[in-house]
């Protein structure tokens, strides 16, 4: 059967994968940018098909709490929100981490810090990949950049975040939550029966039967020599976890002269930077990180350290260029582009800001503005650039 | 073939779900599409505006600085967009909403006098369809049927009885379209 191509925001994507994939449940809270996904939940109403359960609940905090009792029981449940809301899950995140329980959080960042504002940004780079909440642990997290990727990522997620017994994000923004595009919705698959998840999970608090012992789902371990064995054990995962499960994507990679590295909807702006440049005649190639933990630095370090220079695009003021920086090990200039608190940059002024940053000469580097009139505002321009990168160490 | 078009106007004029139909038709015709809005804290008599962009190939950027064609509603957003249209672009605007006539000469400018039409159709609510039809008279990127299958796939059964009153509102922007000269 031919697969039908469907028009959608990502918001909605999400949803309609979520069902599709057997998940259990869903627990939110509205916020915008990312509304769509409940309210498509509750719109196709999936406990009177697969049984699925979603629920608004009184609070972000609530609702991750409800995916830890949920996840505790061997159940794919998920939830989803927006950056001062997932802020606010962050404590049920690091316990979800503490505990080794599979789930799934959707983040569709808006920018911050604080309520800050309800358009895009890609600001929460640090607080997903670097801890956001207490004690050494990781969360996988995966950047789409399509509505395609949003409805994909579901799975994946899912998937890896029971292979591995640890929690996992969709780390994305307004812009892809809130654009429609062509999909393909993946396929349904059942909700796993209560005897298949004690198979699979056998760790699940499902109900003792005689044969077993029971079993406890906690973070809490107040032996501290018990404590370090556990930290050991989480340690040698994400070990595994960053040795198998990286995925980048490499688009115009064949000798560019030129490097930008940035994921999710900066990687889609950064696709059109890459056109105009080669029509002003300079060779510039795109890596995206699909995976920002685990994080592609040993690909970004092969690409990087033969061209002349790497431009690092990101809705923030410069949170992922440490990675690209540490990835290259500071052998070629890393330069950061980027607006905040909710501006988009367009693609010419992307790369209008590569060309200054790295000193990159074109035969018709004013083609650009002469072309368009007065599209980008070159004093305009100088003045955001030298503002950030009084920002930018 | 890739058009890229920004519609623009006041929150309430249809902005936004003119746009969704002109994607489902690009849908239709299976060519690539994205739909962008700006989704800001808009409400009726704030400004909306949202990027549509058809193409044969994989669509990179849905965030756009320059247009093919712009459809303007509202004078603000005529004086946003007029100097985004590409050299040799198209911008359409409705005759009611401009009072400040754009002054670019190396572009194609059309008026739609869509508000008046629409209360000619006595129906407020086909003024967005009657826009829509204009901008397809300059710029056939799809068919009529495809529009008509577009209507289908993206109104709910219930409101599917409107589909013909939509149809004989984008065949009169088609009529009264007219080209400008600056």
């Amino acid at each position: 059967m031919a697969e039908e191509v469907k028009l959608m925001k990502g918001n909605e994507a999400i949803a309609h994968a979520a069902i599709r994939y057997g998940c259990d449940g869903y627990f939110g809270y509205p916020i915008t940018p990312q509304s769509e996904v409940m309210e498509t939940l509750m719109d196709e109403a999936p406990w009177e098909t697969t049984g699925m359960v979603v629920l608004q609940a009184e609070s972000e905090v609530a609702a991750i709490n409800m995916v830890y009792g949920g996840a505790a029981c061997g159940k794919a449940v998920m939830t989803s929100s927006s950056s001062p809301g997932v802020s606010l899950k962050q404590e049920g995140i690091s316990y979800m981490a503490g505990a080794e329980l599979p789930g799934l959080i959707v983040n569709i960042m808006r920018g911050g810090p604080g309520l800050g504002t309800i358009q895009p940004s890609q600001a929460d780079y640090f607080q997903t990949t670097k801890g956001g909440g207490h004690g050494d642990y990781r969360l996988i997290t995966l950047a789409p950049a399509s509505v395609q990727e949003m409805a994909d990522f579901v799975k994946l997620g899912f998937d890896l975040s029971f292979k591995y017994c640890n929690p996992a994000m969709i780390l994305s923004d307004g812009i892809i939550g809130q654009m429609m595009e062509k999909v393909v919705l993946p396929d349904y698959q059942p909700r796993r029966s209560e005897e298949q998840i004690r198979k699979d999970c056998p760790w699940s608090t499902l109900g003792k039967p005689e044969s077993r012992g029971r079993n406890v789902i906690t973070s809490l371990e107040l032996d501290s020599a018990e404590m370090e064995k556990n930290n050991i054990r989480f340690q040698k995962k994400y070990k595994e976890i960053e040795e198998n499960e990286i995925r980048y994507e490499e688009i115009n990679c064949e000798n560019p002269e030129y490097l930008i590295v940035a994921f999710g909807s900066s990687a889609r702006i950064c696709q059109k930077v890459m056109e105009i440049a080669a029509s002003e005649g300079v060779k510039v190639g795109l890596l995206r990180p699909i995976t920002l933990w685990p994080y592609p630095y040993k690909a970004i370090h092969d690409l990087g350290v033969k061209v002349k220079g790497i431009l690092c695009m990101e809705l923030n003021a410069g949170q992922m260029i440490e990675d690209v920086r540490l990835a290259v090990e500071c052998k070629v200039p890393v330069v950061h582009y980027g607006r905040l608190g909710g501006i988009v940059p367009d693609p010419s002024e992307v790369w209008e800001a590569m060309k200054a940053k790295l000193d990159i000469k074109t035969s018709h580097s004013d083609k650009t503005t002469a072309e368009t009139g007065d599209s980008i505002d070159p004093d305009q321009l100088k003045e955001v650039i030298s503002n950030l990168n009084k920002m930018v160490p | 073939m890739k058009e890229e078009i920004i519609i623009a106007g006041f929150g309430g004029q249809g902005v936004l779900s003119m746009g969704k139909i002109l994607a489902y038709s690009g849908l239709m015709e299976e060519k690539e599409v994205s739909w962008m809005p700006s989704y800001g804290p808009e409400q009726r008599g704030g400004t909306a505006n949202v990027t549509v962009i058809l193409s044969d190939d994989q669509i990179s950027s849905p965030i756009l600085n320059e247009f093919d064609v712009a459809v303007v509603l509202n004078q603000p957003s005529l004086d946003k967009f007029e100097s985004k249209i590409k050299k040799g672009g198209v911008l359409i605007f409705d005759g009611y909403g401009i009072n400040q006539l754009p002054t670019r000469k190396d572009i194609r400018v059309f008026r739609v006098n869509a508000m008046d039409a629409a209360i000619e159709l006595n129906n407020s609510k086909a003024f967005n369809m009657i826009i829509l039809g204009g901008l397809l008279k300059i710029k056939p990127m799809v068919k009529l049927e495809n529009v008509v299958a577009g209507l289908k796939k993206s109104l709910p059964e219930r409101h599917h009885k409107l589909i013909p009153m939509n149809e004989q509102a984008i065949k009169k922007g088609m009529e009264i379209i007219e080209e400008i000269s600056i």
